[in-house]
């Protein structure tokens, strides 16, 4: 019998969907019953919306002014006090998620798995290595404790529906102080999310300008599509980071994937991998995108994109 | 502050395609380029420049690994830094041994700040430097992209999902670094030279009385599932078409 914690990734006052493939996850371990723990300023709305996920038992929370910000210093000896007694404890493979669970696990003694992207059995997961061009199957110890974080491209939400009950919990664990949340700095947008979007629309170097970089944002709000980035656009300051896509930006699946002007280098195709349809534009036709693009155009994006944007009116 | 260790992992070079071994129990190794972390570079550079503003006295290179790890160790001396220890280990000792590991040389050595790589590129674990701080007691501050480091403390920007995030750590800390924090120096032939003069200490993970694992085992290797190749159409036309065919517009 598997009981697993799940961690909610959350900004205060709503849950992050990447919590439901997490748990979706999780649902896939025979025989798990699943918790999700909550640790928050306010739980309420945070809770109320985890409570609703399907396969979840219970939902915990740890309410106090230190777990207003994600600082991994003082959630995890929280989170490592709580596990006890669960087999597993999950986070999202997010930034979030990333800098938290291997803390967490140090903690509780234990080698942490990153990334799974499919469970065999309780002990035995698939991830990817050397940037998704090979799968592991690994094995953690059996009988030891599993923390793992979850590769959310590889999961589906789990549905709503579920009325699981809501637990306030305590906890002894110390907070430290040394650790200062200052600020966040976020490029608002009404687009749909990058991460969660069915259609993302995506720049590369060659756009060669923030102006530029219009003509994508123009075709992607034409498909009610979100915006992504090559490693090249974000670092040419063409777009914020938050946009970048690939091995070191976000991994993502959307249904429908359009490449502009991107080369496709391994580091940039490890995000993409699983996408539905991949098209590419891009006018070198030796351009290594091609080989994993399902729709591919040769053509100089600068007539291309403006007149493909005008063609779906 | 004194003395900041900086972790340099010898691995495939990034710009090799990597090919999974028809036996799977790995990919192939044999006669491929191995470089430093492409991160690690980053960690060192940053290093040197806090060290060379005069805020940090030493820059030590740490490598766990193979004993071949001393090429990626020299390369680091001759970026710069002022001694290099390389832990002789299986090039395929578990995550918290590693980190174990860190923190012996950090005990031992007395260190005020540990610069990683946010993740190595062939395990693509990101898990060293968060365990590390566990370990040590001590703050974190992952996927830097920006660093300002004053008396006793740092101020760090991270490159999170939602954007950049700023936060004050007191030292000592562990920081791992994203790419866009710096652009690593080339080495200059001088530098190769006088880099081989610098000390390089050697142990042996056996020797420093930790107990490695309980690892994750891996089982088997293997390739990813292939991408079928798809259509190549003529113009706009066709994409559209290509598009519609497909329901996606
Ligand atoms: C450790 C590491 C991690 C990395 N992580 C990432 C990552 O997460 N994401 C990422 O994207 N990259 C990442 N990279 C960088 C990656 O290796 C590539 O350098 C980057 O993806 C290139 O971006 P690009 O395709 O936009 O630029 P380029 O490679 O320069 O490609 C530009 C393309 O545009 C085409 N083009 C030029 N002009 C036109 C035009 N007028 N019309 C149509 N096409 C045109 C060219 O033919 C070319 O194919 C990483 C690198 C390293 C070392
Ligand atoms: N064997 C090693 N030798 C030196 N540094 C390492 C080693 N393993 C991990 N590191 C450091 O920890 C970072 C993160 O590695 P990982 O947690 O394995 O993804 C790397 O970028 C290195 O800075």
């Amino acid at each position: 019998m598997s009981k697993i914690l799940v961690i909610a990734e959350h900004d205060g006052s709503a849950l992050n969907s990447s919590t439901a493939k997490t748990v979706a996850c999780a649902a896939t371990i025979d025989g798990a019953t699943i918790d999700v723990l909550v640790l928050a300023s306010e739980a309420g709305s945070v809770a109320a919306e985890a409570a609703q996920i399907d396969s979840v038992a219970r939902v915990l929370t740890v309410e106090h002014a230190d777990n207003d910000k994600a600082i991994a210093a003082v959630l995890a000896p929280q989170i490592a006090e709580l596990a006890d007694g669960y087999t597993h404890v999950f986070g999202p493979s997010s930034t979030f998620g990333k800098d938290l669970m291997p803390r967490v696990a140090a903690l509780l003694g234990v080698n942490p798995v990153s990334d799974i992207m499919s469970v065999e059995n309780s002990h035995t997961f698939k991830r990817p290595i050397y940037a998704g061009n090979a799968v592991a199957r690994v094995e953690a110890p059996a009988g030891s404790q599993v923390v793992a974080t979850v590769r959310l491209a590889s999961f589906s939400a789990a549905p709503g529906g579920n009325t699981a009950e809501i637990v306030s919990t305590r906890v002894n664990a110390a907070r430290p102080s040394h650790t200062r949340f200052l600020k966040l700095q976020s490029a608002a947008s009404d687009r749909p999310d990058l991460q969660t979007a069915s259609r993302v629309v995506a720049g590369g170097r060659a756009l060669a300008s923030e102006e530029n970089f219009e003509m994508v944002y123009k075709l992607a709000d034409k498909l009610g599509a979100g915006v992504g980035a090559s490693r090249a656009a974000v670092d040419a300051g063409y777009v914020p980071n938050e946009l970048q896509v690939g091995q070191t930006g976000k991994i993502i699946a959307p249904d429908l994937y359009i490449a502009i002007g991107i080369s496709g280098a391994i580091q940039h195709l490890t995000g993409i991998k699983d996408a539905g349809t991949i098209v590419a534009i891009n006018k070198d036709e030796e351009a290594p995108i091609f080989e994993v693009a399902d729709i591919g155009l040769v053509a100089d994006l600068f007539s291309a994109v403006p007149e493909l944007t005008k063609a779906l009116d | 502050m004194e003395k900041i260790l900086v972790g340099l992992k010898r691995v495939v070079d990034y710009n090799v395609r990597v090919r999974v071994r028809n036996d799977g129990t790995g990919v192939e190794t044999d006669g491929v380029k191995m470089s430093i972390n492409p991160f690690d570079e980053i960690a060192l550079e940053e290093a040197l420049r806090i060290r060379d503003r005069g805020e940090a006295s030493e820059v030590i290179v740490l490598s766990i690994g193979s004993v071949d790890a001393q090429q990626q160790l020299r390369t680091g001396l001759a970026m710069g830094a002022d001694r290099a220890i390389l832990v002789e280990a299986d090039p395929g000792l578990d995550a918290l041994s590693i980190a174990r590991t860190f923190k012996t040389i950090v005990d031992r050595d007395g260190i005020d700040l540990v610069l990683l790589g946010k993740q190595a590129i062939d395990n693509d674990n990101s898990q060293t430097a968060q365990m590390l701080a566990a370990m040590w007691d001590r703050p974190q501050a992952t996927f830097a992209s920006q660093i300002a480091t004053e008396a006793g403390k740092a101020t760090v920007t991270r490159e999170v999902d939602a954007g950049l995030e700023t936060v004050e750590i007191d030292l000592p800390a562990v920081i791992s670094v994203d790419l866009r924090l710096n652009e690593p120096r080339y080495v200059k032939l001088p530098d190769i030279m006088k880099a081989k003069k610098k000390p390089l200490e050697q142990l042996a993970f056996a020797d420093l009385g930790i107990e490695a694992g309980p690892a994750i085992k891996v089982l088997a290797v293997e390739p990813p599932a292939e991408r079928a190749r798809g259509v190549m159409v003529n113009d706009v036309a066709g994409l559209v078409a290509a598009l519609k065919e497909k329901g996606l517009v």
